[in-house]
């Protein structure tokens, strides 16, 4: 998800504060592809700054890995580290096999995903938006050796820059794009449908009361408060605890009343 | 306030098919089969979301809803576009029908990727027969002076390392070098030349200077056994390379993109065939040929018999379709 451009929140705008809101239409990086319905999808696709993240954190899992597998042989088997010796093929092999084969076999299996770009919140996926095959996955990485020349991945780097749907030579020569997957807006829909069917409240009243108990605990106090109070009075003007209630209630009375709001209590909006 | 009302009575309406295809789409993407009920189910919800994408474009483009149904449709779209799982008829295709395809579309390069490699070496054995010296060029100090002590460089190799050992090191650089004889084609395809030619160059260099000791029997002895499908398999991924190459100088489809994208599906199956023959070469040149107690005539067995189980490979004849009667009754 590029938060790179601010946008004012018209609701919150009042009060000086600015929030980030992901804008489909502000940004270059992304794909449009037809669906089998005809209505397209939208493809966000990752920069070198996120792929370098998911990078990271599978380089440092796959050396972890590799030197857990050397510590046990060594320890726990009492194998010899020595290449020189039989040893070597149950101590040593597997340990760079599992540093050298990671990529690979581990985007296979999890079709597309390694934990790194879990955490990063990336998947690849074809440029037809669809799962990438077997051969595609392989071909990726065969071109590893081609990106990661002359070293720390300068090549793949480089072409991620300048490429169109910034991508590296392995993923132009298997037809596959690095995207992002927003797992809070499928989280916040979740939410969001749970809550439909008990309140009252219009689409965008319902978002901003989530939003805003959602991020209630990382609010400053005043800040809240001053949000909260702006919201219900601009959601109930004529609410339950009257012309000056609003004003008067505490914090806790805030939360309990967007609370109830949020499910199922009256609104006028 | 009518649009809000209808907006919220759509929300309502809609709310709990989104809640169960968000509990659908992971359960689904976590496993490689799903019943066809369950199929069914990822089509219907496929095309009810995209109808529910559609209208909430409409009335809230810019709000969460909108954004998580567009995560929820791009989820299912991949879901439902999936492949079947590589398994038993996957290989069978592969090796029955994309192989034999690559090979018949890279055949020319194939030859000249070969004679590429033949005339390197000649060139090499060439120069080393007319400027010995040169030698230096190509192999290491160590590896000169025992050859002019009399003795090859592979001798004693399997007192010093394991075969297993030594069979898996092997294999590995192997395996390397033809990748990157076939990845370096995108550098239209020079990169795929030189390391040939390279490759040739050593090759000729290597026997005109044991020649020059006496020994290029004894070096001969060592490569015959592994030696023709290892060469074999470098011109093929040296072929492969080529063709990448030449999708990037005389693109066949819209873009060189496409062209290279479809060049490189078309021919990394050669690769990975290749890739699994380079395993059997470095068992081979393991356990094999730095043995002394296996003579020549097994040695040539050997190397005929694993080039010729190669060229099978490669034709797709070792797992042809068994032919059906057109006169027998269907089982």
């Amino acid at each position: 998800m590029n938060w790179c451009k601010l946008r004012i929140w018209s609701h919150f705008a009042p009060l000086g504060r600015t929030i980030l809101v992901y804008d489909a239409a502000m940004t270059d990086d992304q794909v449009r592809v037809q669906g089998a319905t005809g209505v397209d999808l939208t493809l966000h696709v990752a920069g070198p700054g996120n792929r370098s993240y998911a990078f990271l954190i599978d380089w440092h899992l796959r050396l972890l890995l590799a030197l857990a597998w050397l510590l046990l042989a060594a320890a726990l088997f009492k194998l010899s580290l020595n290449l020189k010796t039989h040893d070597a093929l149950l101590s040593i092999l597997p340990a760079i096999g599992i540093y050298l084969l990671y990529h690979p076999v581990i985007e296979i299996v999890l079709r597309g995903r390694t934990p790194g770009k879990r955490m990063a919140g990336l998947r690849i996926v074809t440029r037809q938006g669809g799962t990438p095959s077997v051969g595609a996955l392989l071909i990726r990485n065969l071109f590893r050796l081609v990106d990661s020349l002359p070293a720390f991945y300068a090549v793949g780097l480089i072409c991620c820059f300048v490429s169109a749907n910034r991508v590296r030579i392995g993923d132009m020569a298997a037809g596959t794009l690095l995207v992002m997957e927003d797992g809070g807006a499928a989280k916040s829909l979740e939410r969001v449908s749970a809550i439909a069917n008990n309140s009252r409240l219009s689409l965008d009243g319902l978002e901003l009361i989530d939003q805003l108990l959602e991020r209630w605990e990382s609010l400053a106090p005043s800040k809240r408060k001053a949000i909260a109070q702006s919201l219900l009075e601009r959601l109930e003007p004529r609410g339950a605890a009257g012309e000056t209630g609003v004003a008067a209630m505490d914090e806790a009375q805030l939360r309990t009343r967007l609370h109830q709001l949020l499910h199922g209590g009256e609104a006028a909006a | 306030m009518g649009e809000q009302h209808g907006t919220r009575e759509w929300l309502n309406a809609r709310a709990a098919a989104w809640r169960k295809t968000a509990q659908l789409v992971p359960a689904l993407r976590d496993r490689s089969r799903a019943t066809l009920g369950e199929a069914l189910d990822a089509v219907e919800s496929y095309s009810a979301l995209a109808r529910d994408l559609a209208t909430a474009r409409q009335l809230a483009p810019r709000s969460r809803t909108t954004a998580g149904l567009e995560t929820l449709y791009a989820q299912l779209h991949a879901l439902i576009s999936r492949k079947p799982p590589f398994g038993r008829s996957g290989l069978l295709s592969l090796l029955r029908e994309r192989v034999p395809a690559a090979v018949v579309e890279l055949r020319s390069r194939i030859v000249a990727i070969a004679a590429l490699m033949a005339v390197s070496a000649v060139a090499g054995w060439c120069l080393i027969e007319a400027y010995p010296e040169l030698i230096g060029l190509f192999a290491s100090n160590a590896m000169i002076e025992q050859v002019e002590q009399g003795h090859l460089w592979t001798e004693g190799m399997i007192n010093i390392i394991p075969s297993s050992i030594l069979s898996i090191s092997i294999l590995a650089n192997n395996i390397v070098v033809s990748v990157f004889a076939f990845c370096s084609g995108i550098l239209f395809a020079l990169g795929t030349f030189y390391l040939i030619a390279l490759n040739g160059l050593l090759l000729g260099s290597a026997f005109a200077f044991v020649h020059q000791h006496g020994l290029a029997a004894a070096l001969f002895k060592f490569i015959i056994a592994h030696g023709p499908v290892e060469l074999s398999v470098i011109c093929l991924a040296g072929a492969a390379g080529t063709a990448i190459g030449e999708s990037l100088i005389r693109p066949d489809r819209g873009t060189r993109r496409d062209s290279f994208q479809a060049c490189t599906a078309r021919v990394t199956p050669i690769l990975v065939v290749g890739a699994a023959l380079l395993v059997g070469c470095g068992f081979i040149e393991g356990f094999i040929s730095p043995d002394p107690r296996f003579g020549l005539p097994f040695r040539i067995a050997i190397g005929t018999s694993y080039w010729i189980f190669m060229l099978l490979l490669l034709s797709g004849r070792l797992f042809r379709r068994p032919l059906v009667s057109a006169l027998e009754p269907p089982a």
